[in-house]
């Protein structure tokens, strides 16, 4: 663990790249993005504002797949708001596939009067801007927006998130007994949203929605530092 | 609808005093909500710290503590804390603490405001604390009541089938055979301009409710006309429906059907359909009651005929929880269908065995002569015989007739007593004279085994023939208890050996009788002691009543206890029992036999508060009764 700490401090640091691309970027949500700037590395994450986002997609991979909702929550250590909150389906450049109506329940009627996600990438940016983002599962946010960002205005769009399922796979899949446990046939413990919340006594959400599952993701977030960390814990231990 | 804004309000509706608001206001709540996460053991909220919200726990457990630093309150899911802050504009006066981890709902001090400007009963509760909650509750059952109108959704026993109506009229007619129902309502997707009959499903999805199909109209419009099964199903609806809100009663439900010419009648919850209700269910209903059932006690000829009775019984005690009748009412309902069963029997004995040879009256005791019957009772009676009676000549008759009796009791579904407490007992079928030697002995000289006596047979009540008998038993017990000090605080000890389960939050005191190893027995640990703690100072102001509710009454008017207390102790009685008589009911409809024993995780969580607090004033009255009625040489 201490190892991989130290390499991702040595890759070059994201405040270099947002004041980079602030100037570089030519779209203004962009720009804003990335001029709102970042907490320092040393910020205490008890005084970081955080935005928790999720969305719902059509399949795994970002090239073939597209996003159907989205659905964001402002919050930080104290508080978590979900009336500041935001939720968007879009309409999707391909159809919607059989498989994927059913998990998230999105139907063909309400993707074909939702706008397409160029319609609504900005307030989306905005939304983001000057907050830092907590995820679950960073495989489907973040390559699914920079994706959509380059289709749509030509640039790249990348930022740091903290993965509150890598933070659950941190205790409960890289602990020193963990590799034993394994070695004996023990199954490892979910890391998936629901069964990491229920680890922390929170309530079980009708999930696969968008913005109740940023509201759970934000949930648990709090729980594992509540848990595990103190306010003042660096952002830099946390995001990736 | 947004999806987290019904997550939020179907949990907070759940709840006391959320779940009175109209729609809108919920909306309001659940939209406005914040949230906020602790872990065990980490403060909520500090003494003098800053109250902006009405926190509402939505999972976990807190503790709330006094000045000093004690233990006032301890608060589970649904719970709310901070209400007296908000409302009085102070600080925080009370500290709160995780002691499990903990997620709090934040309701914002303007919308906490708007509730009890535009709501007067979560103004009410959240102004009133501790006790009156409970006479809140009470209350306000007993004012539904008055309205007398059952709602008409009591009488759904199935969510509505529902289909959309671009589906054609085969894919109609698989489902309903599929679900076996004789009607389907038609929805299309909906949105909210749309009209009235708009609502969110469970994923938060709009639906407009356009119509019915019933077998009728597939009968009609579709086969008879020849048309092709593959019709969608909006080519033949009628476009138009009548539906009613399932608050409205019962007898509205019936009116809208006849006034309209129609056998069925969707529900509405709010705007969400939530069941059909046939005319044929309206009729069932109407003839299950109670009054109908003791003219066809009197009816029946012998015990087989009388025992066939028993599905009725409990049908009407069914009919009048789900009424919502109040448990003196219903209490009194049942224990006149009980007595009504007993007379009967005796009736049907003497007409078997010929005339008594002496005069002599069948007495009851326990829930039969207090008045308070529920659904589920031993036997407990007794026989008092003219002072002419002669063993020898006269014993056989007696104890036939006992045994019939009991027998026929036993048939009917009140099994014998285990305590042997029936007249088919000799001890217990006693010449006057030999009654009135029993109850100057026990109340002269209590020991353990008179006093047991004493609280068995000093509730009692004539049931057929010389009732004079027993009001003389009554004058006796009412005259000398009152005189006897000692017997009085002997009765009150002994009314102390059953304990309120008082552990119970989240833990409750369970019972450890091998049966019911997970549940509180509501008779044992609350009603009866309840009731002893009643008797003592009824006993103690010489009073005659026999009914819990009335010799509260008398205690009042006597002023035997401090103001207020007897309303505390009426409406801990009433709540109890009402408890009780909902779960009996509820066991008889899941097809157990009912019985006293609760189960703390079968307890809705509105109603644990109040059930915490009727067990605190019970045991506060114990604490007094011990006080008032000091053990000599104390």
């Amino acid at each position: 663990m201490l190892l991989r700490r130290k390499t991702r401090q040595a890759a070059p640091s994201w405040a270099d790249y947002f004041t980079r691309q602030a100037q570089a970027c030519k779209t203004p949500a962009l720009k804003h993005l990335y001029a709102a700037g970042l907490p320092t590395e040393d910020s205490p994450i008890g005084e970081v504002p955080l935005v928790a986002l999720d969305f719902e997609t059509t399949g795994l991979n970002p090239r073939e797949h597209a996003i159907v909702s989205i659905g964001l929550v402002p919050f930080d250590l104290r508080a978590i708001r979900p009336a500041a909150g935001r939720y968007w389906v879009v309409k999707p450049p391909r159809p919607l596939r059989a498989e994927s109506i059913a998990i998230h329940r999105i139907t063909h009627s309400e993707v074909e009067h939702a706008p397409p996600i160029t319609a609504i990438l900005d307030e989306l940016l905005d939304a983001l801007a000057g907050r830092l983002v907590v995820v679950h599962y960073r495989n489907i946010e973040r390559p699914f927006l920079e994706a959509a960002v380059l289709v749509n205005r030509g640039e790249r769009c990348l930022f740091p998130v903290i993965d509150t399922m890598e933070l659950e796979a941190r205790w409960e899949r890289q602990g020193r007994l963990s590799g034993l446990k394994r070695l004996f046939g023990r199954q490892p413990p979910s890391i998936r949203l629901a069964a990491s919340r229920a680890r922390y006594g929170l309530p079980h959400y009708s999930s696969h929605h968008a913005k109740v599952d940023a509201i759970a993701t934000a949930e648990l977030f709090q729980a594992q530092m509540a848990r595990h960390f103190r306010p003042n814990t660096p952002v830099s231990d946390l995001w990736i | 609808m947004e999806a987290e804004i019904q997550e939020f309000r179907d949990h907070i509706s759940r709840y006391p005093p959320f779940d009175g608001l109209s729609d809108e206001l919920l909306d309001e709540v659940a939209g406005a909500v914040e949230i906020a996460y602790f872990k065990a053991g980490t403060t909520i909220a500090e003494r003098d710290g800053p109250v902006q919200a009405l926190s509402y726990i939505r999972s976990g457990a807190v503790e709330v503590y006094r000045h000093n630093g004690q233990l006032s309150n301890r608060l589970g899911e649904g719970d709310i804390f901070g209400q007296l802050d908000l409302l009085r504009n102070r600080q925080v006066r009370y500290p709160v603490q995780a002691i499990e981890d903990t997620l709090i709902y934040r309701i914002p001090k303007p919308v906490f405001d708007h509730l009890c400007a535009e709501d007067e009963e979560f103004a009410d509760f959240v102004e009133l604390s501790g006790s009156s909650r409970l006479k809140s509750t009470v209350e306000q059952s007993q004012r539904d009541n008055d309205m007398i109108a059952t709602p008409v959704r009591r009488l759904i026993s199935r969510l509505p089938v529902m289909i959309e109506e671009s589906a054609t009229v085969q894919e109609a007619a698989r489902l309903m055979t599929e679900h076996d129902v004789s009607s389907v309502l038609l929805i299309r997707p909906g949105d909210e301009e749309d009209s009235d009959r708009v609502f969110a499903d469970a994923d938060g999805r709009l639906w407009l409710l356009t119509g019915m199909i019933t077998d009728k109209d597939l009968r009609q419009r579709i086969v008879a006309e020849g048309v092709s099964a593959q019709t969608p199903l909006s080519s033949i609806s009628h476009g138009w429906l009548i539906a009613i809100q399932s608050s409205e009663s019962v007898n509205e439900a019936m009116l809208t059907m006849l006034r309209n010419n129609i056998q069925r009648l969707p529900i509405l919850h709010r705007r969400r359909p939530v069941g059909v209700v046939y005319l044929s269910d309206i009729v069932r209903y109407e003839t299950n009651n109670s009054v109908y059932l003791v003219n066809n006690i009197f009816n029946r000829t012998s015990v087989k005929a009388l025992a066939r009775l028993t599905p009725e019984v409990r049908a009407s005690f069914l009919r009048m929880v789900d009424e919502g009748a109040n448990s003196r009412m219903i209490g009194a309902a049942m224990t006149s269908v009980g007595r009504s069963l007993m007379r009967r029997l005796v009736e049907l004995a003497e007409a078997e065995l010929g005339p008594p040879p002496v005069p002599y009256c069948f007495m009851v005791h326990g829930s039969l002569a207090r008045n308070d019957q529920s659904i589920t009772t031993d036997q407990d009676n007794a026989m008092v015989l003219h002072d002419d009676f002669e063993p020898k000549r006269h014993g056989d008759y007696f104890k036939e007739l006992a045994r019939f009796v009991s027998d026929g009791l036993n048939a009917c579904g009140y099994p014998y007593c285990k305590g042997g407490i029936m007249a088919t007992n000799d001890n217990w079928r006693q010449p006057l004279a030999r009654w009135k030697a029993y109850f100057r002995d026990w109340i002269a000289k209590p020991d353990p085994q008179r006093l047991l006596h004493s609280s068995i047979f000093f509730d009692l009540e004539a049931v057929h023939g010389e009732e004079r008998f027993v009001e003389e038993l009554q004058d006796l017990i009412a005259t000398q208890a009152k005189a006897s000090p000692r017997f009085l605080a002997a009765l009150a000890r002994n009314a102390l050996g059953r304990t309120p389960p008082l552990g119970f939050f989240r833990t409750f005191v369970l019972e450890q009788d091998g049966r019911h190893n997970n549940a509180i027995n509501l008779k044992r640990r609350g009603i009866a002691p309840l009731n002893d703690v009643i008797r003592v100072h009824a006993l103690g102001v010489g009073s005659r009543a026999q009914n819990g509710f009335e010799r509260l009454d008398e205690i009042s008017r006597a002023g035997a206890l401090p103001a207020g207390q007897t309303d505390k102790l009426s409406y801990t009685l009433e709540f109890l029992s009402i408890v009780r008589m909902r779960h009996q009911a509820q066991e008889i409809k899941n097809d157990h036999e009912p019985d006293n024993a609760i189960q703390p995780e079968h307890v809705a969580d509105s109603e644990r508060h109040n059930l915490k607090e009727a067990f605190q004033i019970l045991s506060n009255a114990q604490s007094f009764l011990r006080f008032r009625y000091p053990s000599p040489g104390r």
